[in-house]
């Protein structure tokens, strides 16, 4: 009889614990894989997270310099870093519940759509970010809020779209791709590539795993297939049309390879780029960071440029991706907050960090034009290129060439299809274009009904 | 004290005692969940707020060629693995337990080491192998026989084998283990009897070995179609993230998973799950009444 209960109990804990030992071993518990804490121990405490270690050390130099600066406002960060999905899933599952975020937060743009709804437990940033927001670029800001214009966001960065072009390489072959102003040049210079290099270097990649191109495609068109913040999506643009019907063309005459993997901004794209397989690419100026730590050996190789356009006059520049930094309704000192956080990420001192460590360009369009600030000879970046990537940046502002795509509900749905989808068909299997967009645009009006 | 111990000795509370562990950990992780599940299936659900929608959910999914595709891939992907996973590991049993064999317990360790690594290291090195590369591991292979490079991750019958191979290389050690622990249980007179009845090996195999391990198959059947039902982590690391080109690996989990975690529409996933429990409840039903299981014992 014992012997019988002891069976039972045995083999009830088993299958007690058999659950959780197969969701542990599955799952994997989200550890952070970093955690400091900057600021004195006495100062108002806040926890934030990051996806990026790099993010986190910025802010960690920032806390340091509010608190010399501000001793009357003393403040104290433990700051985590998460891996990319682990972290939003996190933050997503902590507001759901109501308990657990943390005061401070970055997301991704692509996940902020999950965030602007009407009832996300954020809290509003526009008073605290008024001081900033003349100079800033204000489609930066607006990708970061909800739909009645309230800011919930801060931004990181612009991101413009640029022309990254492998000049010792394209040199070498005698070809001059500075004077490639439209899509005709650029096409043009393709062929003369391909036959000065017996077909060996392609002109570009072609992306099936991202949406860039589209992206600059409608910027220069103006066009916007989200519909923007109030209008209806719909994926069957001209633009879009004209960018992709280029690009198979490239594919079929042998100027461009699809991109190993899906896009440049992966292991196997960087090989593409460092080992010269490719001679240019347009990619948002944050890919400069890529150079820095993942291809060092491309000093003084590449150049930056616009992107050329259609037809003259067109906006040739987007911003693309980004993060932005959001303060949850859980944080018990929300002024504070979101005042040393749109000081970190948009006063002078702030910005002067995240170009001359992080890179990026900055949101406060007024330093574009700071000699001081923008060709700062000692910023590594400064001496990597061929040229002085703020000057591109101002030429960009003295065109007003930097158009806008929203990024709303319907984003991630669309960029998914598109990714898995539509890019595949129509570059892999040779679809037809009309066809393909024409089957995207259905499943997207069956998932907004 | 006394009254403790007399509860804890009393013939009809002690079982109660013993059995509440279970019984609770039933309860809230298995009975809360489900039902909560069903309930949320019907709700949308936006930072804890909630609004009941019906049957909205259920409409859409059919609607959904996602899903669709989701649910298809699964089932193939259940099919297939139960195609390769029941015979070979029960063939490398037999071998295992064969007087031949040398070393076996060398053998069996080596076959179960995959199952103790983690899904994560294995499907990145998968997805590294795979790689529609030059240098990968397969395209070398390739190029030694003198053929192009595949992108091998980007077409379904290719994928599918990374796909399929990793599934093999990690869970055929334990599923051979179910059935040498089975075939340990036959009784060793049974094939003495068959030897002096001049019986072959292949009829051993098939007159006594088979019916007798009957039990065994039908378990490691139950757990292989949920297991092939519910594969969402060996996807969603050979193609790092849950896109994979023209949804060739979306699996229904991972469906729920994009939709409830990533695109923050719990109540739509839930809906995702509720389909997933049905039809393994059915194949499952399917299955168990086929081969007898709710029959009673014959005495």
């Amino acid at each position: 009889m014992k012997k019988r209960w002891l069976s039972i109990m045995m083999a009830a804990a088993m299958a007690a614990t058999m659950p959780a030992a197969v969701m542990a071993e599955e799952e994997g518990e989200a550890e952070a894989t970093a955690v400091t804490t900057v600021g004195p121990e006495d100062g108002t405490h806040f926890e934030m997270w990051s996806f990026v270690d790099a993010h986190n050390e910025f802010y960690g130099k920032m806390v340091e310099l509010w608190n010399e600066q501000n001793p009357d406002k003393q403040i104290n960060v433990t700051f985590s870093t998460y891996p990319y999905g682990d972290m939003h899933n996190k933050l997503m599952m902590s507001l759901q519940a109501g308990s657990g975020a943390p005061d401070m937060c970055d997301v991704e743009i692509g996940q902020f759509p999950n965030y602007t709804g009407d009832d996300c437990p954020l809290y509003p940033l526009t008073d605290a970010l008024a001081p900033y927001e003349a100079d800033c670029v204000t489609s930066r800001l607006d990708v970061y809020s909800k739909g009645d214009g309230t800011r919930i966001g801060v931004p990181t960065h612009v991101g413009a779209s640029v022309m990254y072009w492998n000049a010792e390489l394209l040199e070498s072959y005698g070809l001059d791709y500075k004077s490639v102003k439209t899509w005709d040049d650029y096409t043009a210079l393709g062929e003369a590539l391909k036959e000065a290099s017996n077909g060996e270097v392609y002109l570009t990649s072609v992306d099936t795993g991202g949406v860039d191109w589209m992206w600059i495609a409608m910027a220069e068109y103006g066009e916007d297939w989200t519909g923007g913040p109030d209008g209806e999506p719909n994926v069957e643009l001209d633009s879009v049309k004209k960018m992709m019907t280029m690009q198979k063309q490239w594919l079929d005459d042998g100027i461009a390879m699809i991109s190993t993997d899906g896009h440049v901004d992966l292991e196997a794209g960087f090989k593409n780029v460092s080992e010269g397989k490719i001679a240019s690419f347009p990619k948002a100026m944050w890919y400069m960071s890529r150079f820095m730590n993942y291809m060092p050996e491309m000093e003084g190789k590449y150049d930056i440029t616009t992107i050329p356009v259609f037809e003259e006059g067109q906006k040739n520049s987007v911003g693309i991706g980004g993060t932005g930094t959001v303060i949850t309704q859980q944080c018990e000192a929300p002024e504070l907050a979101a005042e040393w956080l749109t000081w970190a990420k948009l006063s002078k001192e702030g910005e002067s960090y995240i170009w001359s460590v992080l890179g990026f360009d900055v949101c406060n369009s007024a330093l574009w034009f700071d000699e001081d600030f923008a060709f700062d000879e000692s910023n590594p970046y400064n001496t990597f290129f061929r040229c002085k990537p703020y000057e591109v940046l101002q030429e960009l502002a003295n065109n007003d060439a930097i158009g806008t795509v929203y990024t709303t509900s319907v984003s991630p749905t669309l960029n998914d299809y598109m990714c898995t989808t539509t890019l595949n068909e129509v570059f892999e299997d040779g679809m037809d274009i009309d066809e393909a967009l024409a089957e995207a645009q259905e499943y997207l009006e069956m998932e907004l009904m | 004290m006394s009254k403790v111990k007399k509860l804890l000795f009393s013939q009809k509370v002690a079982p109660f005692v013993f059995v509440l562990p279970f019984v609770l950990s039933l309860l809230i992780f298995w009975a809360y969940p489900l039902i909560s599940g069903v309930i949320m299936s019907f709700q949308d659900i936006n930072f804890g707020n909630r609004t009941f929608v019906g049957l909205d959910h259920y409409q859409k999914l059919f609607k959904d060629k996602f899903f669709i595709t989701a649910v298809l891939n699964s089932v193939e992907y259940m099919f297939l693995t139960l195609v390769l996973m029941i015979p070979i590991p029960l063939l490398l049993a037999v071998l295992m337990e064969s007087r031949l064999t040398k070393a076996k317990g060398v053998w069996k360790v080596i076959m179960y080491i995959p199952a103790l690594t983690s899904v994560v290291i294995s499907g990145m090195l998968f997805r590294m192998m795979f790689s529609e590369a030059d240098g990968s591991q397969m395209n070398q292979l390739l190029a030694f026989f003198n053929q192009a490079p595949i992108a091998w991750l980007k077409t379904k019958w290719t994928a599918w084998i990374a796909l399929l191979l990793l599934c093999m290389w990690r869970w055929t050690g334990v599923n051979m283990l179910y059935f040498v622990s089975g075939l340990k249980a036959i009784d060793t007179s049974l094939y003495e009897s068959a030897d002096i009845d001049g019986a072959t090996a292949w009829q051993k195999f098939r007159y006594v070995t088979l019916p007798l391990i009957k039990p065994t198959t039908i378990y490691v059947i139950t757990i292989s179609v949920y297991a092939g039902l519910a594969m969402f982590l060996e996807s969603f690391m050979l193609w790092n993230g849950n896109s994979s080109p023209k949804n060739i690996g979306l699996t229904i989990v991972g469906y729920l998973y994009k939709r409830g975690i990533e695109k923050n529409d719990l109540g739509y996933a839930c809906a995702v799950g509720m389909v997933l429990m049905v039809i393994a409840l059915i194949i499952n039903i399917v299955q168990l009444v086929a081969t007898g299981t709710f029959k009673k014992e014959e005495s």
